[in-house]
């Protein structure tokens, strides 16, 4: 614990120098064109390589991820939703973890209830008997939000092979959520090894499949979504970057609606024209 | 002979006034947008029929210069009147093929509309949710509308899961014109590329 919680320090210390880094990087070049059109004010760290791993992904994604949504989807529906229902169960640690570093013990009561109630009654996570009781899910939290919440700022934007949009403070995140998540503990840290948990048991191979399944199950989800945004789209990485941080900034303000996320100074600014 | 002149004005023009006049108050007039865009999607007729009933009810209900000029966020100052115009009527193409693009994938869409929150005298916000179907899960959809003219409110903006389609509609096109070195011909080249496609 004590070696995690040392990880987890180092972690925290290069996240805020590496953001420094960034800003000050950010902080030069085409600042005025930025400034005309994005409201998020976040810039790009490198665009041009950014657009390039954005095209490999969306090509990985023709090519891999949407067939194998598709075939995902063609399961019955009860065999999909105890999936999804599975995926989001173990996911709820990672959330419980962070829930508590934002200092919101609320929402970690609610989201520890939900893990005890669905592992238990709704076996091992496949059915949501805690909706029923009244413990709807408050939403999911990471590491990246975390730091959002602790008053981090975004850093700059870019894409990541095959894991997709990320920011500086969002990819730190990533490798923060390594440290917090307990199902990536318990599947990789050979220091657990009491008979039950540990690498015996449980491989770090389980790990990764049950994040892809998560993946595809997310894919399987948005199919449309994603085929009306390709369509509709005159520039499909601008439209995925600006989902993306709209998403995000929603996400860390814990607000379930937009109104409490936006700035309206734009439609105050076209009615005053 | 005055009589019949009356009753001609009548139906050319009083009448299709009432009958396709929408309500004032913002919930209702989403829930009859919603009902009439349902009706016209579950109607087993031809896309380009649904497409051109779709884009009246989008003329009548959006405020589609509004839009537009949004979309634009700091760039409008770039633009001069004769620009300002091109770009309107490429725009107005664009939102409609775009907006009945999206809509006509779903055959019958079941969207309950929930709630309102006024945000000031001139937006409200109508809440309401696309139910779940075996493919897909439930969305939540917020309208912005634009009630400045209290008798004619516009829809604005729609927000999907707290996502506004109206900003990535901005910031893409902030991206083209970005892209270009701020020369906003490559922004009306993009558009007219959509409408031909």
């Amino acid at each position: 614990m004590t070696q995690i919680m040392r990880k987890y320090i180092y972690i925290s210390i290069f996240a805020f120098l590496f953001q420094l880094n960034s800003a000050n990087a950010g902080s030069t070049g085409s600042e005025e064109l930025k400034s005309n059109g994005s409201q998020s004010g976040t810039s790009e760290c490198f665009e041009g390589i950014s657009r390039a791993m954005f095209s490999l992904n969306h090509g990985l994604d023709k090519a891999i991820f949407k067939p194998i949504a598709k075939g995902y989807r063609a399961l019955p529906v009860p065999i999909r939703k105890g999936t999804g229902n599975v995926v989001d169960n173990l996911r709820s640690l990672l959330t419980f973890s962070n829930n508590i570093l934002q200092g919101d013990f609320s929402k970690a009561g609610n989201t520890a209830g939900r893990f005890a109630i669905n592992t238990t009654v709704g076996i091992l996570g496949i059915w949501d008997p805690a909706s029923a009781l009244g413990l709807e899910e408050d939403g999911k939290e990471d590491f990246g939000q975390t730091m959002g919440v602790w008053g981090s700022s975004t850093g700059c934007y870019f894409v990541l092979p095959i894991l997709g949009p990320t920011t500086v403070r969002d990819s730190i995140g990533l490798i923060g959520n390594t440290f917090l998540d307990p199902v990536y503990q318990i599947t990789h840290n050979t220091e657990i090894s009491n008979g039950v948990v540990g690498n015996g048991n449980y491989s770090e191979h389980n790990y990764y499949f049950y994040r892809s399944t998560g993946a595809v199950d997310f894919r399987a989800k948005n199919i449309e979504s994603f085929d009306s945004l390709e369509e509709n789209s005159i520039d499909l990485y601008a439209s995925v970057k600006s989902l993306y941080l709209q998403d995000r900034n929603k996400k860390i303000s814990n607000s379930k609606y937009s109104i409490q996320t936006q700035d309206d100074s734009d439609w105050e600014e076209i009615d005053n024209k | 002979m005055k009589r019949n002149f009356l009753i001609i004005i009548f139906f050319a023009f009083v009448l299709p006034q009432t009958s396709f006049a929408y309500s004032s108050d913002p919930k209702q007039f989403i829930t009859e947008i919603v009902d009439e865009a349902k009706k016209i999607l579950v109607d087993t007729n031809t896309k380009e029929f649904k497409t051109k009933k779709l884009s009246e009810v989008a003329l009548k209900t959006v405020d589609i210069k509004g839009v537009g000029y949004y979309s634009l966020g700091g760039y409008k100052k770039k633009f001069n009147d004769e620009q300002l115009e091109k770009y309107f009527k490429l725009f107005e193409k664009y939102f409609l093929k775009s907006f009945t693009s999206r809509l006509t994938d779903y055959s019958d869409p079941k969207i309950d509309v929930l709630s309102v929150e006024v945000l000031n005298p001139k937006y409200t916000i109508v809440k309401s949710l696309l139910l779940a179907t075996d493919k897909k899960p439930e969305v939540n959809i917020e309208w912005r509308v634009y009630t400045k003219n209290p008798d004619k409110p516009l829809i604005r903006d729609l927000i999907i899961e707290g996502l506004s389609l109206a900003r990535v509609q901005k910031e893409e096109f902030a991206s083209v014109i970005e892209g270009n070195n701020g020369d906003v011909q490559k922004l009306f080249i993009s558009l007219q590329e959509f409408i031909d496609k």
